[in-house]
């Protein structure tokens, strides 16, 4: 699939909007097992990629990634920032600038490994992991990505967290929603709704 | 005799200085010391651009050894590290300690000449190698 200016463009703000939007949920989420902060750190990240748009979407889609990356890494000011720019920095490192879904399906698989040597975390932990995981079975397996990414949201609910913030709440973690995986779920929501001319 | 560095990095710009606060009184002037904390608004939180900058600060060729409080904090700090000159990045550690603890004793050890594993070692067993 080519991924071209325009579509890099589409994708800066359909996915700055969508954070934006749903910054008050992603906050109120990480009120109820974090530090309260992950919707404002996560708005203030993305609408200073937004602010960018125009030098990104000049960029091939790797380097566009890369620099996406690097302004989560130092914009967003919680530990979300080097988490999710991680993710796009090896998205960026390991796409090719015309990628298949084969391609997709494995540079999702490096930046996951790189997400997870930064947050020294696995599966299972109630996080961002719990729904990136699922997705890249998802893109590999060719089932359908935004019910996997759903799914794998709710999925944390249950869960105890051991690992970030809400791992000090031990068993008081169960019962609410990661807001880490809630917002990866919500930008692959927003990046499918780009890539399949939603938007 | 060129002392390893401290760097001291808190979700809270008071916290962080408080420590450096107690590190001078303590341990004095003699060796590398910077602080940060805060986000890159102003408000609690950790900003990798200000621990790049405190890292600076810091500089010595004998290393810089990084106290940070939670999680976001030590994130944030190994992010800076990474992003640092390749010759530089070997030369930082992170320490897995109290804050303000590990910062005195870190501190303590450097003032003698220690070296990075040394100070980093003293910062996470509480106690002089």
């Amino acid at each position: 699939m080519t991924i071209d200016s325009t579509v890099i463009r589409k994708l800066v703000k359909a996915t700055a909007e969508r954070i934006v939007a749903h910054a008050d949920e992603l906050t109120a989420l990480d009120q109820a097992i974090g530090d309260g902060d992950h919707g404002i750190n996560m708005k203030r990240g993305f609408e200073a990629i937004l602010a960018d748009v125009d030098k990104i979407s000049a960029l091939p889609l790797p380097q566009a990634l890369q620099a996406a990356g690097t302004i989560l890494v130092m914009r967003v000011g919680g530990a979300s920032g080097p988490l999710f720019g991680t993710l796009f920095m090896a998205l960026g490192k390991a796409l090719p600038d015309v990628p298949s879904r084969a391609d997709a399906a494995q540079a999702f698989a490096a930046a996951i490994a790189a997400v997870q040597v930064r947050g020294k975390s696995e599966p299972g932990q109630k996080t961002m992991l719990d729904v990136l995981v699922p997705v890249q079975c998802a893109l590999a397996g060719d089932r359908p990505l935004r019910d996997a990414a759903a799914e794998a949201a709710a999925a944390t609910v249950p869960m105890k967290a051991s690992r970030g913030r809400a791992s000090f709440l031990g068993d008081r973690s169960i019962g609410h929603m990661d807001p880490g995986a809630r917002s990866s779920q919500i930008l692959i929501g927003a990046v499918l709704d780009v890539l399949e001319e939603k938007i | 005799m060129s002392k390893v560095g401290i760097v001291i990095v808190s979700h809270s710009a008071k916290v962080a200085e408080g420590a450096a606060d107690m590190v001078r009184q303590m341990v004095g002037t003699e060796i590398p010391l910077a602080w940060c904390g805060g986000n890159p608004e102003g408000g609690l939180g950790t900003n990798v651009e200000a621990i790049m900058k405190a890292i600076d600060k810091a500089w010595s060729d004998k290393g810089v050894a990084i106290l940070v409080d939670l999680g976001g904090a030590e994130t944030n700090s190994e992010m800076a590290v990474e992003m640092l000159p390749a010759e530089r990045r070997r030369k930082v550690v992170v320490c897995n300690s109290p804050i303000v603890e590990g910062s005195v004793m870190a501190a303590t050890e450097a003032s003698g000449g220690a070296s990075l594993a040394d100070v980093r070692r003293t910062a996470e067993e509480l106690s002089p190698v």
